[in-house]
């Protein structure tokens, strides 16, 4: 099959709205969004609170959240994985290969991205902003938010990369997720299934939905950022 | 009664980075005057202010705030927090609208809706930007921006006013402006205001009272015009008459 065939083919999938192609989009749309909503919970205050921390103080925590941004997924699968199997501490929960599973490591490769990017971002002018919530009265709680909603565009930028990382990423969900029709299998997992098995169209039907997905999760960014003007085009 | 009544008061107050900036052994501020504090650059005007408005802690010494011992980490800084504020030499707008901005003191402090909505509007009156309500705050341009900085500060009418250097890379018509707004703030409100500048004839024109700083130390303070006229150090003379190369 040429690859023009295997497009043709893979749009006629898409627009049929072929049942498995779409169970595995939106698992893979779940999983991802619940991961990244998680970390965005953990990662953002982290990452304001260290932000408002001076540099020498956050120093050693910054090198090891600069570290973890490159953690290869597999590491990240792994680690979960150990965590989670029968033999595991965690092993009791029994979640192993279920999505909850693929969820924690996803969760494992955003937090410190968006904790990481959200200090990058904050730093640029949280303590500005800090001290003058501060000088108008504002108490510890209405600063810090006055702080996150000041640094909105950096936040949600690093939210859009976590986002970008986790829903592309194939290492770590296979390892935890195991791949299983039906249950576990997501986009990424597909693609590498589907091209092996030489269901080639599938893969790039796949493929191109997350092409897609990617672009209109960079045009909400570009558009939020100020590049565009309310349309995600 | 005003004039009077201390407001502020430092004691023994010392600050040292990597050298010490700053080192005031006593310094009172009365209820409703203008004070300039001049000096050249590193003087240690700006930590004095940063220090009164417990953005940073004091290496010694002690801040007394309507007659009440005030530190950074604790529950005074808070309370005191409540009846003073600060406008910066380059003022931080939020991202939202002037009115927005102009609200959040008053929001901070939980005003009902309809005394906020009034409080801003006649405020934005008073420096002059009535029809800027709705625009957003990164549109203005540097005097628009400081003039809504002094309303946002001045909206909840606290009892002391601290200005870090307002008027400087302004305009000769916004430096205007600006320093009628401080006169007429003092005049109808009894606002006790600290002016840090260097620029000594707005000190001159503005204060009523004037503190000079050197290397950290008071040189001399008292009555502006005593200090300008008849100055007793050799180097607050220097300073006033322009010799003082800073």
């Amino acid at each position: 099959m040429s690859l023009l065939e295997g497009i043709i083919e893979a749009f006629s999938l898409i627009l049929t709205l072929d049942p498995y192609l779409i169970k595995i989009a939106l698992l893979s749309l779940q999983v991802s969004a619940v991961a990244v909503l998680l970390a965005t919970l953990a990662g953002v205050p982290l990452g304001t609170f260290l932000g408002l921390k001076p540099r020498e103080r956050t120093r050693f925590i910054s090198k090891l959240l600069y570290t973890l941004m490159g953690l290869p997924p597999v590491v990240a699968g792994l680690v979960i994985y150990l965590l989670l199997s029968r033999v595991g501490p965690l092993g009791f929960l029994g979640v192993l290969y279920t999505p909850t599973a693929m969820v924690a490591a996803q969760f494992a490769l955003a937090v410190p991205i968006i904790a990481a990017l959200t200090m990058i971002g904050i730093r640029s002018s949280g303590k500005e902003v800090q001290e003058t919530a501060r000088t108008l009265g504002a108490g510890r709680f209405l600063t810090a938010w006055t702080v996150v909603r000041e640094s909105r565009f950096a936040i949600f930028g690093a939210i859009v990369t976590g986002l970008g990382r986790v829903i592309a990423e194939v290492g770590a969900v296979m390892i935890v997720g195991g791949n299983i029709e039906g249950h576990t299998r997501v986009m990424t997992t597909a693609i590498v299934l589907e091209t092996a098995k030489g269901h080639l169209e599938l893969a790039v039907g796949l493929g191109i939905v997350l092409l897609f997905i990617s672009f209109i999760i960079n045009s909400l960014l570009y558009n939020f950022q100020g590049g565009g003007k309310g349309s995600v085009w | 009664m005003s004039g009077n009544k201390i407001i502020l008061e430092v004691k023994k107050l010392s600050k040292v980075y990597d050298k010490e900036v700053l080192n005031i052994e006593h310094l009172s501020f009365h209820k409703g005057k203008i004070y300039g504090i001049i000096g050249p650059s590193g003087a240690g005007k700006s930590t004095f202010l940063r220090l009164v408005n417990l953005l940073e802690s004091p290496t010694k010494g002690y801040i007394y705030f309507k007659g009440e011992k005030i530190f950074l980490n604790d529950h005074t800084a808070a309370l005191a927090r409540r009846d003073m504020t600060m406008v910066f030499q380059k003022p931080l707008l939020f991202h939202t609208s002037v009115a927005e901005n102009i609200a959040y003191g008053l929001k901070a402090r939980r005003f009902p809706k309809e005394k906020i909505k009034a409080r801003v509007e006649a405020l934005l009156e008073k420096v002059g930007l009535k029809e800027f309500a709705g625009r957003h705050a990164a549109t203005l341009s540097g005097g628009e921006a400081q003039r809504v900085a002094l309303a946002r500060a001045v909206a909840f009418e606290p009892a002391l006013l601290l200005l870090d250097e307002p008027t400087a890379n302004l305009d000769p018509t916004n430096v205007q402006l600006i320093e009628q707004l401080i006169l007429e703030l003092n005049k109808d409100t009894e606002m006790t205001i600290i002016i840090v500048t260097h620029n000594i004839f707005q000190a001159r024109r503005v204060a009523r009272e004037v503190v000079f700083l050197h290397e950290g130390h008071i040189v001399e303070a008292g009555e502006t015009k005593k200090i300008f006229t008849s100055p007793e150090d050799p180097r607050t003379k220097a300073f006033v008459e322009g010799r003082m190369v800073y």
